[in-house]
């Protein structure tokens, strides 16, 4: 579901980040619109933090142009900084302070008032699902509590744009359920999402569009399904045939799909009906030691644009 | 399971929030000391009585006594001391407000990474530390202060230019100590080497329990670069009328503002340096 309108809140064209000789973000162009959720999906290293830190208005650009809420951050860092909410990738919480002082603190540094401060805290924390924490040190929290309350004070501002750094990294499968619930809420009420993530399944869930980027480039751009039914099949047919025959047998299979490709332990066979592959596979005489069929994912767009798979 | 609505950009006003940055950073700061509090309090107050009674009267009544009062121009030892003891309890405790929270603003836990992702700036959060460094100050320097005149080791009425004279040095060296530590990637020891090789020469050379000039004029110029001597000197003019002349008395002062603004301006550029990366 997008609630996006047409208005421009991001735009970045031909944007650079060096570090010596080193080009962090080599030239990339996108844009996003206010009510938008956003990704930007690549591999460790991929140069999504970095591209994170400019966005944010804290990193300046070694070069292109970068227009976020119509004010350069070059010039007006804090004046946009005012109006977004940042989620690092290290919550960066501070654990001498109570969860509610963490919120509370945060709000002061936007100058806002400290009776309002007391409202605000504590509907963020029933937000957050956190209210019988409210007096718990950070230490004392699970790491999924500790992201929710980074999320909750990077809400403390009301921002235009929330911008989240790798947000369910290091989580259990139940708190990213519950972290992406929260999200998902946020989108639905017209906050501006912009996140950085090197999950497919995170991409499909929480984005309407999304940049996937290696390298320092945007390989691809677009909604994550019209990115799969770009660059992917409908369905992927995996075949193991044991380390040693994967490789010698993907030409056998080749013909029953429309693209194959032979990753280290399995043959990923691309086609539009995978339980008919299967039978094909199976009638010719080939016998696999294991085989599923799947839908295509934003992991096999990723693999057929870089050759290489998400998560090393 | 509670649903949040708000109409985003709508509460920040982005010039007001940016105005009060720097005091805002200092806030959070003394809220942090809060959780110290117990700490801050008895140091503040244990300190000058365990100095006063050890080195002020014990040290001083052999002094005072082997002299028939005659050796510091019939000034009793405790008076002498009094000032440089003040001294030095407000720079130490600056101090120890712009080393282990820098480092760990910047390194361990990070803390200003996340402060300057809001409105506040580099050159606030390095403000707002200095600020809430001077706050920690003025209360070392007042409960020291109090003290001093309870011991009967200043007159009443020096007590103020004391006080500000010796918090000026204090806040002066807390601006170099700052700027190192806004240079420092990880501890390293560097803060055990900065206490053995430069804070306990600066305290025993800097004329804190002798006059500076029973000291071989190749020892006293530790005492000349010392902050220490310099608030030292300026205290004893104020307590026990050591009288400086106007133009040492300007010196020791531009010595101060010297210090603050070269360390201020390391320090700005540590910080925004390091938090721009």
């Amino acid at each position: 579901m997008s609630t996006s309108s047409n208005e421009i809140v991001l735009q970045a064209r031909g944007l650079v980040k060096r570090y010596g000789d080193f080009s962090a973000v080599a030239g990339i162009d996108f844009e996003v619109r206010r009510g938008e959720s956003f990704g930007i999906l690549g591999p460790n290293g991929a140069g999504k933090s970095t591209t994170m830190k400019m966005i944010s208005a804290v990193s300046k650009r070694t070069d292109g142009e970068l227009t976020i809420l119509g004010k350069d951050p070059n010039q007006k860092g804090p004046e946009i900084r005012a109006h977004l909410g940042v989620v690092p990738q290290k919550d960066l919480l501070d654990r001498e302070l109570k969860a509610w002082e963490n919120l509370f603190v945060y709000g002061r540094y936007f100058g806002l008032p400290r009776k309002w401060l007391r409202t605000k805290v504590d509907e963020l924390l029933a937000f957050a699902q956190l209210e019988d924490k409210r007096n718990s040190k950070v230490d004392e929290m699970s790491g999924g509590m500790q992201r929710r309350l980074a999320i909750a004070r990077g809400l403390v501002n009301e921002p235009e744009i929330l911008l989240l750094d790798e947000p369910t990294t290091g989580l259990d499968p139940q708190a990213r359920h519950v972290l992406w619930d929260r999200l998902f809420r946020l989108r639905e009420n017209g906050v501006t999402i912009i996140l950085t993530t090197h999950y497919m399944d995170e991409a499909e869930q929480l984005c309407d569009r999304l940049v996937v980027m290696d390298a320092g480039k945007i390989m691809a751009e677009g909604a994550p399904a019209d990115l799969i039914k770009q660059y992917a099949s409908k369905e992927v047919l995996e075949l193991r045939f044991g380390t040693d025959r994967n490789e010698e047998t993907a030409p056998k299979v080749a013909n029953f799909g429309d693209r194959v490709e032979v990753l280290p332990d399995r043959i990923l066979l691309y086609t539009e009906n995978g339980e008919k592959s299967l039978e094909q596979v199976m009638d010719s005489g080939l016998k696999p030691v294991t085989s599923l069929v799947r839908r295509a994912s934003l992991e096999d767009v990723f693999l057929r644009l870089t050759g290489r798979s998400l998560v090393d | 399971m509670s649903d949040l609505r708000f109409t985003p950009g709508a509460v920040v006003d982005a010039q007001r929030a940016i105005r009060g940055g720097s005091w805002r950073v200092a806030e959070y700061r003394l809220r942090n000391m809060m959780h110290w509090w117990a700490a801050i309090i008895s140091f503040g107050l244990g300190n000058p009585v365990l100095y006063l009674v050890s080195v002020g009267i014990g040290i001083g009544g052999l002094v005072d006594k082997a002299s028939g009062g005659h050796l510091l121009g019939g000034v009793p030892y405790l008076q002498f001391v009094a000032p440089a003891l003040l001294a030095s309890a407000a720079i130490q405790g600056v101090m120890d407000e712009v080393t282990f929270p820098v480092m760990e603003g910047f390194t361990w836990e990070k803390y200003f990474f996340a402060i300057n992702a809001t409105s506040v700036s580099a050159r606030q959060i390095c403000n707002g530390v200095m600020i809430a460094a001077f706050a920690r100050g003025v209360w070392t320097v007042v409960m020291y202060g109090v003290i001093l005149v309870l011991f009967g080791a200043i007159p009443l009425g020096s007590l103020f230019p004391l006080m500000l004279s010796s918090l000026i040095g204090g806040i002066a060296w807390a601006a170099v100590i700052m700027s190192v530590s806004a240079n420092l990637k990880n501890d390293d020891g560097v803060f055990a080497i900065i206490g053995r090789f430069v804070i306990a020469p600066m305290f025993l050379f800097s004329g804190t329990f002798y006059p500076i000039n029973l000291m071989p004029i190749y020892l006293q110029w530790i005492g000349w670069i010392s902050p220490l001597w310099h608030a030292t000197q300026l205290g004893r003019d104020y307590t026990i009328g050591e009288a400086e002349p106007t133009w040492l008395v300007t010196v020791h002062y531009l010595y101060f503002a010297a210090l603050l603004v070269t360390g201020m301006l390391i320090g700005y550029r540590a910080f925004v340096r390091r938090l721009g990366e």
